[in-house]
């Protein structure tokens, strides 16, 4: 790598390897009640399929309760590992600089954006989140690619934040492309 | 109620009192008649499949009936879901039903505030408006969009927009720094950066853009003979041909076939090369802008701002780099988005010499150490987990079909397959890990990846409006990450595929200095 000319903050400019720490914050703790109950409706329409579509076939039936019984094994311990697994990784942090959050479960993902670059700031209640009384908050950045997800937080927690981070926003001006 | 405060306005068209912030708005009620339209004509097609799948069992009419019920519904409902308001300095729509959403865009970030009306629209005498945000708006998500207000609303809207942007941001509008240094001395009103030359025309035949042509005429060709029932055998020449591939062995009629093939599928993409890219020409004038030029019969003028380029990508399709060429692009924000719709809108240079692609991005970067400078190696791990990617499906796919054939009636060999096409994308996996590579020049990302289209990316970091550090359940056992830094621009992410974890978190920090500086540690620290 080319060493960079200018000096990146406080670090030394001869560093090779640095590495992120996680954000500071978890989401709410019942998004593991939404992200199971929503897993949950996942596969009870992949064992509606099975049984309709394995049914109304010749199959023998010997076939469809292994195949059924295999598909509810996967399901049970999907929906006891990810929800769980998931609370542990998902997380997120603003600071008047940044936006930061981490998503995923077995395959994970860090965002960073500049809060001067930030389009707008998106708060959404999807109809299972609902029942958690849970919120998504989405900000979005000039770029198809770059829009930060902070999935299942605290109603109250959202509209916290998307006041702090709109009234940050603010304070930055340009088109921000 | 926000109906009675839609028609005082109404009947004060001058709008000269703006709504003060705070109430909710709705759209016009007109859409009432509209909304319940536009859901039939989207769901034309499921409900005529519904009509056509209840046909047969008596059904249809009611169900269709049950269908269009709901349509109207969905569309009514969406007047009484949607609402907007503009506060100090915000707009904000409120939408949805089971799924509600508030969308929030500060003033100064909208850009355009367009108005648009199709006929329905037009004969009710309203506008659609569309608040443009720099935001990228994806497919289905319909961002901050007002369908439909009342024209006289709808024009009052956008003054009150553009006048509290004025407030809001002064009056300067500023332009987006990027390459200014690119623009050179004011004095020279143009210079060509290049020009097509007669030699170009030997990469014609490389582009294949003539394939899809050759495909679309025969596909079109045989529709229509065998709608028109041209029984093509009596033309001697076709005749001629069917009887003498019809006595030669199968194997002689199979390699003469795909020559014929391949010399049309040439002399078409060479001919397509010619009519594109005759009399191109890209200059740079002294008002920073960059035009090219191109077309022998119809000319095409494009003409980019400087202003909004923050980058160059060089890229070379296999079967042009086998040849020493390669194509140069643009990377723009304000153009249309996508990675193959921008190669066209954003071209620099039509497939030329790789020297003269690196010659036209160093002169529109200013600067030819981006273009030049070796890029890093990703190292070991990389390597293995190109030769993994590539092998383990034809592993996989030949140890599941080897049991299959023995199950199902089928060719027993299928599971060769897999067998005869390691050595290929083992040499696939060689020439993508040989490609890949990174590097931080100056103010510039570059980085390399990709086999069948290689792609050398110069990216600003100007234009780098955020980063994505993604590891996958492998990358994380093996230590990579994939780093991608998102832009307004171009193909609106350029990634860095299976870098070191600890390299990927040094570029993103080297190129925008302190944005991570709050979460940096020194040590890969607990998992």
């Amino acid at each position: 790598m080319t060493t960079p000319q200018e000096s990146p903050g406080q670090r030394s400019v001869t560093a090779t390897a640095a590495y992120l720490r996680p954000p500071r914050y978890l989401v709410c703790r019942r998004a593991i009640g939404y992200w199971t109950l929503r897993a949950a409706a996942g596969w009870a329409l992949v064992l509606a399929v099975e049984t309709f579509g394995l049914g109304a076939g010749a199959a023998p039936s010997g076939l469809v309760g292994v195949v059924l019984a295999g598909t509810g094994l996967v399901a049970v311990a999907h929906l006891v590992v990810m929800p769980r697994w998931r609370h542990r990784v998902h997380r997120w942090e603003v600071t008047p600089q940044a936006v930061y959050s981490q998503s995923g479960w077995l395959n994970q993902e860090k965002r960073i954006a500049p809060v001067s670059r930030i389009q707008t700031v998106d708060s959404e209640r999807r109809l299972l989140q609902r029942i958690f009384d849970l919120t998504t908050v989405t900000v979005t950045t000039g770029s198809a690619a770059g829009p930060i997800e902070i999935n299942s937080l605290d109603r109250v927690v959202a509209e916290q934040l998307v006041a702090e981070l709109t009234q940050a926003v603010q304070a930055t001006h340009g088109d921000a492309t | 109620m926000t109906a009675g405060r839609d028609r005082r306005h109404a009947a004060d068209p001058t709008g000269a009192e703006p709504a003060v912030g705070g109430e909710w708005r709705r759209l016009s009620r007109r859409m009432l008649l509209v909304h319940p339209v536009q859901e039939l004509v989207r769901l034309a097609p499921a409900l005529i499949g519904i009509v056509l799948a209840g046909h047969r069992n008596g059904q249809g009419v009611a169900w269709g009936l049950a269908a269009t019920g709901v349509a109207v519904l969905v569309g009514a409902l969406r007047w009484f879901t949607t609402t907007y308001r503009v506060t100090g300095d915000q707009v904000q729509v409120r939408r949805g039903l089971l799924r509600r959403r508030l969308l929030v865009a500060p003033l100064d970030r909208v850009r355009t505030v367009d108005l648009s009306a199709g006929a329905l629209h037009r004969v009710l005498r309203l506008e659609r408006v569309t608040l443009g945000t720099g935001a990228a708006v994806g497919a289905g998500h319909e961002g901050l969009r007002l369908d439909a207000l009342d024209a006289a609303a709808a024009a009052r809207l956008r003054e009150e927009l553009v006048r509290r942007r004025q407030a809001a941001t002064g009056t300067a509008v500023m332009a987006a720094p990027g390459l200014d240094h690119a623009v050179g001395p004011q004095r020279a009103a143009e210079v060509t950066l290049a020009a097509v030359r007669p030699s170009w025309l030997r990469f014609g035949p490389f582009t294949l853009s003539g394939l899809v042509a050759v495909g679309v005429v025969t596909g079109l060709l045989s529709r229509v003979t065998s709608e028109a029932e041209v029984d093509l055998s009596r033309y001697r020449p076709l005749h001629a041909v069917a009887t003498h591939l019809g006595a030669a062995p199968l194997w002689r009629a199979v390699v003469e076939v795909a020559l014929a093939f391949v010399v049309v599928v040439a002399l078409v993409s060479t001919a397509g090369y010619l009519l594109a890219f005759g009399g191109y020409r890209l200059t740079r004038h002294s008002g920073g802008t960059l035009h090219v030029v191109r077309g022998l019969i119809a000319r095409r003028a494009v003409t980019i701002e400087l202003s909004r380029v923050r980058g160059v990508e060089i890229s070379e399709p296999m079967l042009l780099r086998i040849v020493g060429g390669a194509r140069c692009s643009a990377v723009t924000t304000g153009l249309r988005t996508g990675h193959d719709s921008s190669d066209t809108a954003a071209m620099l240079l039509p497939p030329a010499p790789r020297a003269d692609a690196d010659r036209v991005a160093a002169a529109v970067l200013g600067t030819d150490r981006p273009v030049t400078t070796p890029l890093a190696r990703h190292g070991r791990r990389a390597r293995q987990r190109r030769y993994g990617r590539a092998l383990l499906p034809c592993v996989l796919g030949a140890v599941a079909l080897l049991p299959l054939g023995r199950l199902v009636a089928g060719p027993a060999g299928a599971w060769l397959l897999g067998v005869v096409a390691m050595p290929f994308v083992a040499v696939l996996a060689w020439d993508r890990y040989r490609n890949l590579g990174h590097a931080v020049v100056g103010e510039y990302l570059v980085r390399s990846a990709g086999s069948l289209v290689r792609r050398r990316t110069m990216l600003s970091r100007e234009g780098i409006v955020g980063w994505t550090v993604r590891e996958s359940f492998f990358q994380r056992r093996a230590g990579l990450a994939t780093l991608t830094a998102t832009t307004a621009a171009g193909a609106q992410h350029y990634a860095v595929p299976d870098v070191e974890l600890g390299t990927a978190v040094c570029v993103a920090d080297a190129l925008l200095p302190g944005l991570l500086t709050p979460f940096l540690l020194d040590s890969p620290g607990p998992r």
